[in-house]
């Protein structure tokens, strides 16, 4: 992780008619770090993310992404991050291979890109027997192990990932975080979100949202002597119950 | 026994989502079937509220029969789907109310055993469910389970996607409800839930894993589970598994948790393997086995 912030967020606001979702955030990323990004359901988290990921254009306030502007570049942030949510992650009738070269194809990539990245991808992940079975057969763990590479294929600057281990075993949530890891170590980013609190503390640094406002921010060893708490639980707990 | 089940199987065309499974729950009894997405647990759920027929097995709910008895069972079961199912488009209230009529019954007659739960929904009754938030179509859903005051509730994962604040709130409702008397079956995906069961089922491919309190089942984790940290969590990792001795590495908050295959493992020795690896501020202290820790024991 070096010093270079490749999210810089600065009291970026998001109304809704007379609701604020948004109520000027500030914050910022650094290169390779794993941000947390934590609130309770309605607090304004994926509002917040849309902004960042160029999908939603911000009432007020500024903020760059992988250098780009969200007002005036939403296309070329598009280009330069990953992004993987819970709920939209590959084509069920399309097979793991033709779910890669889609993907690679919609990125931009080359056939020769694609096939090269393909037979990284399936030697990694071990997927010699599933490459030609339909996405919609597999276990979700292996879905979202998957659609995680998927989202990284045109090597972005940052991955967005929405709650990316809902739902999944034990055993795969940990292999998951280990390509999280691996992924931060290469120097991607990771920006985050998650309801399970134990992966807040994997987290470099973790902010948390109550009501549109990020109400804390830093990493987790911090936050636990901030808020007198033994775990990352009880930090969200005292901060969102007020 | 308030839901007995025995030797229940299921198949989808070539997928066996329930293999042979058998349980018992005790009247008044909060019992957590414990398993991630795709374990079978809501194909559980369908047959025991007699919305699918089970290839094989037998199980009586109520005492009541699934095949034979099931307009009795729809009668004194509630049931909320993992999925929200009411009315998008009728208010709060005239959900209710639906629910309400169906069952012969009126709001006023059962208020009692939902005032708790829908005094907090009260001050939007006006608006339609479907503009509701995740948490109070969730209390909304419960509401409407509870309204003909049924024997046993069942919730299928509840708390799925919800935050750690609402999903604290829910289960303290469910303590409340359990006091008034009804059993419960609830399934859920985090393991942290797991202890505030009475007993669980730890289920995993359609199999049940183990069933016992949460207290008895961590008592049958077969190792001695040690917290590692040192300043570098993904060196860390890679380090464990590359030590010639590990049983298990897994991340578990700050900490990686790490067993051992020799009985007389001495964390000094590992330590010293782990300053060789130039690892710094390392810490290795022995710490309690989680229904985490066993589930994952179990499933490997």
């Amino acid at each position: 992780m070096n010093n270079k912030n490749v999210i810089k967020v600065e009291n970026l606001t998001k109304k809704f008619g007379d609701f604020t979702a948004v109520n000027s955030i500030s914050f910022e990323v650094k290169k390779g770090e794993i941000f947390g990004f934590l609130g309770a359901n309605g607090a304004g988290k994926t509002t917040a993310m849309k902004m960042l990921i160029g999908i939603s254009t911000p009432t007020s306030g500024s903020a760059q992404v992988a250098d780009f502007d969200v007002f005036t570049n939403p296309e070329d942030i598009k280009k330069n991050i990953g992004y993987m949510s819970q709920k939209f992650a590959l084509y069920d009738d399309l097979t793991v291979k033709e779910n890669i070269t889609f993907f690679g194809g919609i990125y931009g990539l080359s056939r020769k890109q694609i096939e090269e990245k393909r037979c990284l991808l399936v030697e990694e992940l071990g997927l010699q027997d599933i490459v030609n079975e339909l996405v919609g057969s597999l276990p979700l763990g292996w879905k979202q192990k998957i659609s995680f590479s998927v989202a990284l294929l045109h090597n972005p600057k940052i991955i967005f990932l929405d709650e990316p281990t809902g739902g999944v075993d034990p055993i795969t949530r940990r292999q998951f975080w280990e390509m999280i890891y691996k992924t931060a170590n290469n120097g991607t980013t990771v920006f985050v979100t998650t309801h399970y609190m134990d992966e807040a503390e994997y987290c470099d640094r973790v902010s948390i949202m109550v009501d549109g406002k990020i109400e804390a921010l830093d990493t987790p060893t911090k936050l636990k002597e901030q808020f007198k708490a033994d775990t990352m639980n009880d930090v969200f707990l005292k901060l969102a119950r007020g | 026994m308030s839901i007995s089940v025995h030797n229940i199987s299921k198949t989808f065309k070539d997928v066996t989502a329930v293999n042979n499974i058998s349980f018992d729950v005790k009247e008044g009894e909060l019992f957590g079937l414990i398993g991630p997405d795709g374990a079978g647990k809501t194909t559980i759920f369908r047959i025991l509220t007699t919305l699918l027929f089970a290839d094989k097995g037998e199980a009586i709910v109520a005492n009541y029969d699934v095949i034979k008895d099931y307009k009795s069972i729809r009668n004194h079961v509630g049931y909320m789907p993992g999925k929200f199912s009411l009315y998008q488009d009728l208010t709060v209230e005239e959900n209710l109310e639906f629910f309400a009529t169906i069952f012969g019954t009126t709001i006023e007659k059962n208020y009692d055993l939902i005032k708790d739960i829908y005094v907090q929904i009260e001050p939007f009754k006006t608006r339609r469910a479907g503009k509701l938030s995740g948490g109070m179509k969730q209390k909304l859903a419960l509401c409407c389970a509870l309204i003909h005051k049924p024997k046993v509730l069942f919730l299928d994962e509840p708390t799925t996607g919800v935050d750690p604040v609402s999903r604290k709130e829910f289960w303290e409702m469910l303590k409340r409800l359990q006091k008034k008397g009804i059993t419960i079956l609830v399934s859920t995906p985090y393991m942290d839930e797991a202890a505030l069961c009475d007993r669980i089922a730890l289920i995993q491919d359609g199999k049940i894993l183990e069933i016992d309190t949460p207290q008895e089942i961590v008592k049958h984790y077969p190792k001695k589970i040690y917290n590692v940290k040192t300043d570098n969590m993904y060196k860390l990792i890679e380090c464990l598994k590359s030590y010639e001795h590990h049983y298990s590495v897994y991340p578990f908050g700050e900490f990686v948790h790490y067993t051992d295959k020799r009985d007389d493992f001495n964390p000094n020795e590992l330590h010293r393997f782990l300053e060789e690896m130039d690892a710094v501020n390392i810490i290795i202290q022995p710490t309690e086995t989680t229904i985490e820790d066993t589930f994952m024991e179990l499933a490997k």
